[in-house]
């Protein structure tokens, strides 16, 4: 899908020289370790242009505003309590009519609808300065597309008001999951971050386990037994099209991952009871091992330039991560708190791993830098693992299944501070996620 | 008597192969994970279901191991004698775990339990093409509580026959 953005060239020389000043204004979301009061923002529905344009001028801005709300760092301030209309996108805004009701951010939009296409153009308002915080800015795509218009809209004003690059236009794929437990139905499915789109990829007559989005978020890795034993498959998003990467006899392959150059896929292969880490070339299936102990070695993810491993191993006596070099050799541990520590993920920044920490009866996601300092457990229950980043690293995305008979597992996302717990909604069961990167 | 069961057997070879083949992509789903189904009955020493009944088809393990208790290896020296008294028939033996524990571990976990049943039954002197592993992690639970009585029975290795397949 290609995009079509450009800043209004008036807007542009106009604010130019108000863009330092702005970034100092009142109008700015530090995200830190402290309790945040949350923004309170306007997102009054967008300017139609044309009937054929209403539906869209409503809904763009209700996923705009829940994208931004859903974040914890923003309130959105209802339409009921709203004094002003906006009517026509070019016209002053009165800005009293936002600071009574103490709006502080406002975001005024347009749409119009022609031929298939829809073109929406937005403007963020810091309402107590009376200034426009940025350009005003205009997407243009397929109207079918219009929740990533939306998404769009609302990475702009995440990004100019946190400073933070933003995460909305993006996509998760996961297993979802219906059944009971002893009978567990399982198909790999892609939705949009916030559950939106989805879309089924597998049918559920084999077990399949834990998607991997490619960097470029294109194909899926992921573990199938639709050959009775769980083998690693790649599937094409696009054409729904898989082929399965590792098919020897007598060897069980999974957990696999992507290194950030989208041609190399590190993973687990099990022969004779032990299980290591081996690499593999995707396009020639060449595969070179990584680890030869007779601990389980598994759950391996590569650092963002491509040149570290970080895995889980109970080489020690029980689940603890480790690091290694990309091309395998001397590891060393990075977790040394009391429990079990596995499934571990490389930050997209580089700079923390996530994690799932078992310790007495619960389960903990949590984040660690890589010299294992600083350890946060973010989450805490029954059962929770499977962390995945958001594309800028501010939000860990998990699976969490309920306890005893009836149990059940869904998805739930995390701010890395901890805060935010929310449910992402999905039309079964889910568990596995993996959050791909923002889209282009 | 010998001609009669040897035909019995193919039989029920046959049965297993036709139901394989109905769902080709269906075999992670398909195999009963209880054991191999209600192949002949018990009072035929040589059918699946007196291996199930009699032999016992399964041995538990503690939490997060994989070795074999005492009471394990006496079943598995009984499903040794039975397998090489009855030769026609091949077996995967599937590695499981409770539901404590992240995917990946136990899914290796699992490996490391078939694998030391199938070990035992090898060094008992059953031939080891016809004994194949596959591990299922915490992903085909038989018990649906929460609880030690449950996890107790989910840790397990189970040995699922398939008939002979000639050729």
């Amino acid at each position: 899908m290609k995009w079509v953005l450009f800043v209004f060239a008036a807007l542009l020389t106009l604010w130019t020289g108000a863009a330092t000043a702005q970034s100092n204004g009142p109008l700015r979301i530090e995200i830190t370790e402290g309790v945040i009061e949350p923004l309170p923002l306007a997102v009054p529905d967008f300017v139609p242009s044309g009937s054929s344009a209403n539906e869209y001028a409503r809904n763009l801005s209700r996923v705009i505003a829940a994208d931004l709300a859903g974040t914890g760092l923003f309130r959105e301030v209802p339409a009921s309590a709203h004094i002003s209309t906006v009517t026509d996108f070019g016209a002053p805004i009165k800005f009293a009519d936002w600071k009574a009701i103490n709006a502080q951010a406002l975001i005024t939009g347009a749409v119009s609808v022609s031929g298939g296409k829809a073109t929406v153009q937005f403007r963020v308002w810091d309402v107590f300065s009376g200034a426009e915080l940025g350009n005003g800015l205009q997407f243009a795509g397929p109207v079918e597309g219009w929740r990533r218009m939306a998404h769009k809209v609302a990475d702009q004003v995440y990004a100019r008001i946190t400073g933070e690059d933003p995460y909305f236009d993006s996509r998760v794929v996961f297993v979802s999951e219906s059944g009971p437990k002893n009978d567990r139905r399982k198909r790999l499915a892609v939705m949009d971050y916030d559950g939106a789109n989805l879309q089924y990829l597998t049918d559920s007559s084999a077990i399949v386990l834990a998607p991997r989005f490619s960097p470029s978020g294109d194909r899926v890795l992921y573990t199938s037994y639709e050959s009775g034993f769980p083998r690693i498959y790649v599937l094409d998003i696009g054409k729904v099209t898989r082929r399965v990467l590792e098919s020897s006899d007598g060897i069980m392959s999974f957990a696999p991952r992507f290194a950030p150059d989208g041609k190399t896929v590190v993973f687990s292969l099990s022969q004779g009871g032990n299980t290591d880490l081996y690499m593999m070339d995707i396009n020639t299936g060449s595969r070179k091992r990584l680890t030869s102990a007779p601990s389980i070695e598994t759950a391996p993810s590569y650092s963002p330039d491509g040149k570290q491993i970080v895995f889980e191993s109970d080489r020690s006596g029980t689940q603890q991560l480790y690091i290694m070099s990309a091309g395998g050799g001397e590891a060393r541990r990075i977790s040394f708190g009391k429990g079990r520590y596995g499934t571990p993920v490389w930050s997209p920044r580089g700079d923390m791993i996530a994690f799932t920490k078992q310790a007495g009866n619960r389960f903990h996601i949590g984040v660690m830098r890589t010299d294992g300092g600083e350890e946060r457990l973010l989450t805490a229950s029954f059962l929770d693992e499977s962390p995945t980043w958001s594309p800028n690293g501010r939000v860990i995305m998990f699976s969490r299944e309920t306890q005893g008979a009836n149990g059940r597992s869904s998805l739930y996302s995390v701010d890395i501070s901890g805060r935010n717990l929310r449910p992402v909604s999905t039309p079964e069961g889910g568990s596995d996620p993996s959050w791909s990167p923002l889209q282009r | 008597m010998g001609i009669k069961t040897i035909r019995a057997t193919f039989l029920v070879g046959l049965v297993a192969l036709v139901a394989a083949c109905t769902s080709p992509l269906d075999s992670g789903n398909a195999v009963d994970l209880n054991g191999s189904g209600t192949a002949g009955s018990a009072s035929d020493p040589t059918s699946i279901a007196f291996f199930q009944e009699k032999v016992g088809d399964r041995v538990l393990f503690a939490v997060d191991q994989a070795n074999l208790s005492a009471e394990a290896m006496s079943i598995l020296d009984a499903q040794a004698t039975w397998l090489t008294q009855n030769p026609e028939y091949s077996a995967v033996i599937e590695g499981h775990a409770d539901e404590q524990g992240t995917t990946d571990y136990n899914l290796a976990l699992g490996a490391r339990r078939a694998n030391a049943a199938r070990e035992f039954l090898v060094s008992r002197g059953v031939a080891g093409d016809r004994v194949k592993v596959v591990s299922y992690g915490k992903e085909r639970p038989i018990e649906v509580c929460s609880e030690e009585s449950c996890y107790a029975r989910n840790r397990r290795a189970v040995t699922v026959l398939s008939g002979a397949l000639t050729g």
